[in-house]
């Protein structure tokens, strides 16, 4: 069989289907911050689109905040109760994106091959993490502008510097994220969907959130400040309430965390 | 014609476990080509397309894509190949517009996106998301994805499954285009219309093996034997008639009435059977030379129906 090839590139017009020489080859992969800048917006509004997602980071976040600093449930100490809580919901706000928003999101991408094809797209692997990460960061920081926006309201006097808060956001942020992924690359996506939900819940309780750790039994205490949501609302309480400079203990524990958790998803993450 | 390989796969061997999906397989695809990968489903069609794009690593072997290597070159081999999976590989909250959109960013030179969403007529698609779409508008959109960035060389994983008789000619249309265009196409297939309709090479494959290739011409003339078809009064004497017959014809009565020659049919073997006929008072009814098909190919090949 002969061919006629028609391999004029410059003919066809302006890329328009149709046309001879429209699909002629011109192959070629964007500048990679443009491939990160439009995966990430690209993820974002996915997040934003979607019901669940939402209720996890904001509407849930928002209505406990607004809930327990107006209702005496919670006995919180000597404190204003918004002062004790608002650090703790922003510590929350972190878990629900890049854990539990992160792990679900990512488990079902995985499933449904929106993974594979994309790794046989010019984004390189480590463009799509980096785009991902970027995705939380900018959820959290609508979501924070919206939690402090509240808290504001609710009277809420923060102490301490931004500099110590943003590092403990970075380092919460890396810990839940490093977790979340080995969660969604190594389960089935139905398991982690069920499993982030109840790690969220349970660390909502257990994790300094809404009730004081100092609330549990002490054998317990030791346990609970060990996890990454009770190190971030704990560190992020020390800095916004009582105006501590950099609570270091707390950012150990997060970096640790963040290590053990992005070292693992590293290793076992299945991309499909 | 330009001879060069776009795809060269020698001895490739692909293991699950103990399973054996790939089998020593050897493929070649001619830039500029149209090249049909057929067989049943389970034959390594998918395993053997994926080792290609860089999914799987082989477990021996060589595979050149693009003189490059799949897995060690991927960054560079990725930009310039375009990939259409069997299925998924949509965010499911994603609309149509805004996937192909997106894929479009990924790449420098992307086609015209609002022409190509109306060339394949998935301008229906509107605000709906991904996982509200007919699967026909899936397939078309995964379609539309593994083109828009103006590759050289299109990997299509069973395009037109569960596709309508409508939508499997445009996509059709379109693969024309591609190759007219100078695009290298590899598509898999399970319809031996479709390898007819699209392909200048056919490899068939059989059990994680190549069991032929070349072109449709080549494949239903070469080995093959063809086949003489009439219909007349049960229960003949066909021994008779293959005495009449050269020798390795054969001869058979498939039921009550209809009857088999099989073998070199030319005019001469013709007129051998209708002389026969008339010396026993037969009427040949419906007598028919046919012509090899793929699937009559394959069936010899491998002793299985392809759609299996």
């Amino acid at each position: 069989m002969t061919a006629e090839v028609t391999t004029d590139r410059t003919s066809g017009g302006p890329d328009s289907p149709g046309g001879r020489g429209t699909y002629a080859p011109r192959p070629g992969g964007a500048p990679v911050a443009r491939m990160i800048a439009a995966q990430a917006a690209l993820e974002t509004r996915m997040l934003l689109r979607n019901g669940e997602q939402l209720l996890l980071t904001v509407i849930i976040p928002s209505l406990l905040l607004v809930l327990f600093s107006t209702v005496d449930i919670v006995d919180t100490g000597e404190d204003r109760a918004v002062d004790f809580l608002a650090p703790g919901v922003l510590a929350l706000a972190v878990m629900s994106t890049a854990f539990t928003g992160q792990a679900i999101a990512t488990g079902f991408e995985r499933r449904y091959g929106v993974l594979k094809r994309l790794g046989a797209s010019p984004l390189p692997r480590w463009a799509l993490m980096a785009a991902k990460t970027l995705s939380v960061l900018v959820t959290e920081v609508l979501q924070i502008a919206l939690l402090t926006l509240i808290a504001f309201g609710l009277g809420w006097s923060p102490r301490g510097g931004p500099v110590a808060v943003a590092v403990l956001l970075v380092a919460g942020t890396a810990a839940f994220s490093g977790l979340g992924l080995l969660m969604a690359g190594t389960l089935r996506a139905e398991a982690t969907l069920a499993a982030a939900n109840l790690v969220f819940l349970l660390l909502l309780v257990g994790g300094g959130v809404i009730v004081p750790l100092d609330r549990f039994p002490e054998s317990a205490q030791a346990v609970l400040s060990l996890l990454p949501i009770s190190a971030l609302s704990d560190g992020l309480r020390d800095v916004l309430r009582d105006g501590a400079a950099m609570p270091w203990g707390e950012l150990g524990i997060l970096t640790g965390w963040s290590v053990l958790g992005l070292a693992a998803a590293a290793r076992f993450f299945r991309w499909e | 014609m330009n001879n060069e390989s776009a795809v060269r796969v020698r001895g490739l061997v692909k293991r699950y476990g103990a399973r054996t999906a790939v089998d020593g397989l050897d493929l070649d695809v001619r830039t500029g080509t149209v090249t049909a990968v057929l067989g049943p489903n389970g034959a390594g069609k998918t395993t053997t397309v994926e080792t290609c794009e860089g999914y799987r690593r082989a477990d021996s072997g060589t595979v050149r894509v693009l003189g490059l290597d799949p897995v060690a070159d991927a960054s560079r081999l990725r930009p310039r190949i375009g990939v259409m999976l069997q299925s998924g590989g949509v965010y499911s909250g994603a609309r149509a517009d805004e996937m192909l959109r997106h894929m479009a960013k990924l790449h420098a030179h992307p086609l015209d996106v609002d022409a190509l969403i109306e060339r394949l007529g998935l301008g229906s698609c509107g605000r709906t998301t991904y996982r509200r779409l007919s699967g026909g508008q899936q397939q078309r959109l995964a379609l539309a994805m593994a083109v828009v960035g103006r590759p050289e060389l299109v990997f299509l994983d069973e395009p037109t499954a569960g596709l309508d008789p409508q939508a499997r000619r445009a996509t059709w249309n379109l693969v024309r285009e591609l190759r007219t265009d100078g695009v290298t196409v590899v598509l898999t297939t399970h319809f031996m219309d479709e390898a007819e309709a699209l392909a200048d090479d056919v490899a068939i494959i059989d059990a994680g093996r190549v069991a032929a290739q070349g072109s449709p011409e080549q494949l239903c003339r070469g080995g093959a034997e063809n086949t003489l078809r009439f219909t007349g009064r049960p229960g003949l004497d066909l021994g008779s008639l293959l005495k009449a017959l050269p020798d390795g014809t054969a001869a058979a009565e498939l039921t009550p009435g209809a009857y088999r020659i099989s073998g070199t049919v030319d005019p001469q073997l013709l007129a051998t059977v209708t002389s026969w006929c008339a010396q026993h008072g037969v009427m040949p009814d419906g007598i028919s030379v046919e012509r090899h098909t793929l699937e009559d190919v394959f069936l010899e090949l491998t002793g299985k129906e392809l759609r299996s």
